[in-house]
């Protein structure tokens, strides 16, 4: 739920931005405020009501209200809910059923039980207002655990969302996977880098290169307004690689050269995700959005599959580019030379190749790559912390696929990917982040060194 | 600036229920990573099974509170078993992708709807502490004062609690590193073909390490949900998880004090940060608000990224933290 | 340092070479288990009279490569026999089979007439037998004398819940370290039992792996490279122990390169190449083998064949 729904997608300018930002924020921490503070106050006691407040909490924890939703006491009359979810309806004496009209709910949310729309008996006396509780959760259901029909349609497009899921995870799963193979290191921080491909794009889209350096706002774009989303992903690229190259030149590189230890250095990832995370959200606030250009698509239909042109497009784009990729890896010279340090690095080293400029090279191309997988993410919604959303869906694919092998993070990600969208045919959608981890579990047990990994057990 | 509400806050906040709940949750991740070498990261998946081990029997099943923290122990158990049997055998790293997959999903599964009769779902489980309070020797609504600091009856109780538990954990850890399994764990975690060539079963030890470590991981859950008197999914988040990893490493992983110290020095830390930011006189606060856009609004998330910086750093240039020694530092490895 | 009851290596001169020179050698050095091996046949797979451990059909592939294949091996109850083999023999991948630190793909190993297949590394120490490590083992952040008293078997204190209470484990404490103490003094390193064995010097730490490895009292001693990278003065106060460990009765198994380590102690030896075992026999019998001296040569070892030569006349 974001509270730019409503207005215009283009986000305000940097200068006048600010006055806007302080009102959001201002009107932020006032419903904030009044949502945390709100269960546990009562109404000022004009005489007795009913009263209640409409909210629920989404995935990430945080509280939205609901407005404009119609409560009715039976007798007496209906309300709306206002801008903060509240309602108040004054009652004599009595027992009441209160009914909210699940009709006037927004489209993604729903009463987590649909038989309770009717609160029987509410009783109210004594000039004691009573509070009526309507429990209110993310999802479309509205009835708990039917699984809807498992028919072709459902599978096809279930299969091609998955491939959608599947081909955007590989691209982030390939570096987090070489950077292991690589350096052996478990890169905690690598979904923080796709957040940062769909970040910076979405700030190159409307900001130009102008938000960082204030002045340059009056300029024309590239400097000084957006550009257009395809220019804008490119620089999202571009800013993707350099965060690459900027930590493995400064912060890993130094500490691999001090004999920082590979522990240290996977709690240094942590740190790092934590605090990229954290800053972006500081940044960026915690809504969600969506990118200025291709933002409202109607579907394509190909046959049972339902797919938006932007979605089609960047399908196709990953798929040449994972073949890209992939020739890259079995042809050129730095291709060959990443498998081989993935693979064996003291061999790779004594056969005289720079393990220093591969692991260079490894950062650089699997953080642009991360970039481009969290620009083909944001064509859904950009948010600050997508990236740390799928940081369970990567280790899951780079698991099953083998930890080293670029080749097995394609293989694994279209494998979770798939394994995930398919699975909301039987179980619940809210769950299927789980399967995620159902898959990496059985992986380890069955087959710890994933699909095409080389067996490095502990005897 | 009113520097005698801010001392007041920071001293509260040094002995107050966070720093024993994360003081806790520290000295089971310590037995984890510290003595046995384990990569847990989701020590808050542990605190989330106990947490709602003793919420789910005594709110939904109806039995008494004791039985409740009975279970929540016993949840903490299997969780251990469940997690650590496949992937101890396995290199080191996957105990730590494991985990940190698992808490993730613990709480994806406790806050999903279809649980709404189990685990309270998105609303979480309320009414459960009532027999911890009924035993409550101070009174409820009355402060108590000394010295600097100033409780609740209520609060009061949670903390003599709290440090009581906290002693007995220190206590059982440091009994068990100083007896021969203490040992047999330390020799296994520097080198577990040596210690397996000596006759010590590697597996075994390191499966009794990670239960006692989610154990106490898990009084640390049950202990912060009583202190709510909530139970609520979205806490057991992963951050809490880090946040726990950040105390280790700064008290310094592997000594029996490190955590309880690393706790306070962190919470006292943050707290004495947060209220000198509120507590600025308006120019200042004007100043920061125009230059790094800091408001009331985000002060909060300033402690993570100070968190997160003070991790980075901390890893990289101190990984034995104050109190560890070089020569034991558990961060040193491979 | 050489145990005080037996005759020393200065009390009597060196022998001449030839074919009894195995014989003399040991009347010479008073090895108590002379004579064992008269009468074994020099070959591959030769039956000894007292077997302490028997391999039969051992095989261990990776990938399309077999790395071991043994069709039988006995080990004679308290001799010092040398494995040894041009790299990449597979001794250590056999080594690893015989100690439980790596599952033969089939075969059938039998310690003292027990069967040993599929067990543990770690339960064979408490079936007496014990291994070190060709890299150094010693745990560094542990003292000396706490890497000696984590070398006692049957500890109760190692059990979980006895150890939360000290009556019930401390007492054999006491007594684990009393015998730690006496066996660091043995080895000339009691003086430093509270040093971490991390601030020790290399050829220190081989010591305490020694040292520590007795701390199981085994019936077997299985040393990967004792000798690699030690140098001469120590090499001649580890043999000293090694032959201590015979007079104790203790059966010895080492991998071993130098070739003068291997003549100068070794009971028995066993050649391997390319995952077989090529060739039995005394020092002697193998340093005039042909076979022996082809699969040397065959690859690019070091060893000082040529020294051999003055002992083939």
């Amino acid at each position: 739920m974001s509270l730019h729904s409503g207005k215009r997608q283009q986000a305000p300018r940097p200068r006048s931005g600010r006055v806007l930002s302080y009102l959001v924020g201002g009107l932020s921490i006032l419903i904030a405020a009044l949502a945390f503070g709100g269960t546990a106050q009562a109404q000022d006691d004009d005489g007795q009501a009913i009263f209640g407040q409409l909210q629920y909490r989404n995935e990430q924890g945080e509280t939205v209200v609901l407005p404009d939703v119609e409560i009715t006491v039976d007798g007496v009359g209906s309300v709306t809910t206002d801008d903060n979810g509240e309602f108040r309806i004054d009652v004599p004496d009595g027992e009441y059923s209160v009914t909210l009209d699940i009709e006037t709910l927004p489209p993604g949310v729903s009463l987590s039980d649909s038989d309770r729309a009717v609160l029987p008996v509410v009783r109210v006396a004594d000039g004691a207002s009573q509070r009526v509780l309507f429990p209110i959760v993310e999802g479309e259901f509205g009835a708990p655990d039917r699984a809807s029909t498992i028919n072709f349609r459902r599978f096809a497009q279930l299969t091609a969302e998955g491939l959608k899921t599947g081909l955007y995870l590989a691209m982030a799963a390939i570096g987090l996977s070489m950077i292991f193979g690589t350096t052996g290191l478990v890169n905690f921080a690598h979904a923080e880098l796709v957040t940062w491909g769909m970040l910076s794009t979405y700030f190159f889209n409307f900001y130009g290169f102008a938000g960082a350096i204030g002045f340059m706002a009056a300029w024309p774009a590239p400097f000084g307004g957006g550009v257009n989303l395809i220019f804008a992903a490119a620089f999202g690229v571009a800013a993707g690689g350099s965060m690459g190259w900027f930590l493995n030149r400064f912060i890993f590189k130094n500490a691999r050269r001090a004999g920082v230890g590979l522990i240290a250095q996977m709690v240094m990832t942590i740190g790092l995700s934590i605090l990229m995370r954290y800053l972006f959200l500081y940044n960026f606030r915690g809504n969600p959005r969506t990118f200025g250009d291709f933002a409202a698509q109607r579907a394509v239909s190909l046959g049972p599959i339902e797919l938006t042109r932007k979605d089609l497009l960047a399908m196709g784009l990953s798929i040449l580019l994972l073949l890209g990729v992939g020739a890259y890896m079995q042809m050129t010279k730095m291709g060959k030379a990443m498998r081989a340090v993935a693979d064996n690095r003291e061999l790779a080293e004594s056969s005289g190749i720079d393990v220093e400029k591969v692991i260079n090279w490894v950062w650089v191309s699997g953080a642009a790559l991360a970039a481009l997988g969290g620009v083909f993410f944001g064509l859904d919604q950009v948010k600050w912390d997508f990236g740390f959303r799928t940081l369970l869906l990567l280790f899951a694919a780079v698991t099953l696929g083998g930890l080293g092998t670029a080749y097995g993070a394609l293989v694994g990600a279209l494998v979770v990917g798939l394994a995930i969208q398919l699975s909301t045919l039987f179980i619940d959608a809210e769950l299927k982040n789980m399967t995620a981890l159902l898959v990496m579990v059985v992986i380890l047990l069955f087959r710890p060194q994933g699909i095409l990994g080389r067996s490095e057990r502990i005897g | 600036m009113d520097w005698g509400f801010i001392f007041e806050r920071t001293f509260s906040a040094m002995i107050g229920p966070e720093v024993v709940v994360f003081a806790l949750a520290a000295i089971g991740l310590n037995v984890h990573f510290g003595y046995a070498g384990l990569l847990n990261f989701g020590q808050v998946g542990f605190m989330a099974a106990g947490a709602y081990g003793l919420g789910m029997t005594v709110h939904w099943m109806g039995l008494s509170f004791w039985l409740g923290i009975f279970m929540g122990i016993g949840y903490s158990v299997v969780l251990a078993l469940i997690l650590g049997l496949p992937t101890l055998r396995l290199r080191a790293d996957y105990l730590g992708l494991v985990t940190i997959a698992s808490s993730e999903t613990i709480r994806l599964f406790v806050r999903w709807r279809g649980n709404r009769g189990r685990t309270g779902a998105s609303e979480g489980i309320g009414e459960f502490a009532g027999a911890f309070y009924d035993i409550n020797p101070f009174k409820t609504g009355v402060f108590y004062q000394f010295g600097p600091f100033k409780f609740l009856g209520r609060d009061l109780w949670v903390l003599v609690v709290g440090w009581s538990l906290l002693l007995l954990a220190v206590l059982v850890v440091w009994q068990l590193m100083r007896s021969p399994w203490g040992r047999a764990l330390k020799a296994i975690r520097e080198d577990e073909d040596a210690a397996r060539a000596l006759g010590k079963n590697a597996y075994a030890l390191k499966v009794q390490a990670l239960i006692l470590g989610g154990v106490i991981g898990g009084v640390a859950g049950m202990l912060q949900v009583v202190q709510k008197a909530s139970i609520q999914p979205d806490t057991f988040n992963p951050v809490i998880t880090f946040l726990i990893w950040t105390i280790l490493i700064l008290g310094g992983p592997g000594r029996v004090w490190s955590p309880v110290i690393g706790s306070m020095i962190y919470w006292s830390l943050i707290v004495f940060i947060e209220n000198v930011l509120r507590g600025l006189p308006d120019g200042a606060r004007d100043g920061l608000e125009s230059t790094v856009e800091l408001s009331d609004f985000n002060i909060g998330q300033f402690r993570f990224i100070l968190v997160g910086l003070g991790l980075v750093l901390l890893a990289r240039y101190r990984p034995q933290g104050i109190f560890g020694s070089r020569e034991e530092m558990a961060l040193d490895d491979r | 340092m050489t145990d005080e009851a037996r005759p020393t290596d200065e009390d009597h001169g060196s022998t001449a070479g030839g074919g009894g020179a195995a014989s003399v050698r040991d009347a010479v050095f008073d090895n108590p288990i002379a004579g064992v091996f008269d009468g074994v046949e020099p070959v591959p797979g030769a039956a000894k009279s007292d077997p302490i451990l028997v391999a039969k059909d051992v095989v261990r592939t990776f990938g399309g490569l077999t790395a071991v294949a043994v069709d039988h091996l006995e080990i004679q109850r308290g001799a010092i026999t040398a494995l040894i083999g041009p790299n990449g023999a597979g001794k250590t991948t056999f080594f690893n089979l015989l100690t439980g630190f790596d599952k033969p793909d089939r075969g059938d190993v039998s310690l003292g007439g027990k069967s040993i297949n599929n067990v543990a590394s770690y339960k064979l120490a408490k079936q007496g037998m014990v291994r070190t490590f060709q890299l150094t083992k010693a745990l560094s952040r542990l003292t000396v004398i706490e890497n000696m008293k984590l070398g006692a078997t049957g500890q109760i204190g190692e059990s979980f819940w006895r150890a939360l209470i000290t009556p019930l484990w401390s007492a054999q404490e006491k007594d684990v370290e009393r015998r730690a103490t006496e066996l660091l003094e043995r080895f000339n390193m009691a003086h430093m039992s509270d040093e971490f064995a991390g601030t020790m010097s290399g050829g220190q730490r081989k010591l305490i792996e020694m040292a520590r490895a007795l701390m199981t009292d085994p019936r077997i001693v299985m040393l990967d490279e004792p000798m690699a990278g030690v140098n001469p003065a120590l090499t001649q106060s580890l043999l000293g122990h090694v032959k201590g460990l015979r007079s104790e009765g203790r059966t010895v198994i080492f991998v071993e390169h130098d070739m003068d380590v291997v003549r100068d102690i070794s009971d028995w030896v066993v050649v391997m190449a390319e995952g077989a075992i090529i060739a039995e026999g005394t020092p002697d019998d193998i340093a005039s083998n042909p076979e022996v001296i082809d699969a040397y040569l065959g690859s690019h070892h070091d060893s000082d064949l040529s020294e051999d030569e003055e002992f083939e006349s």
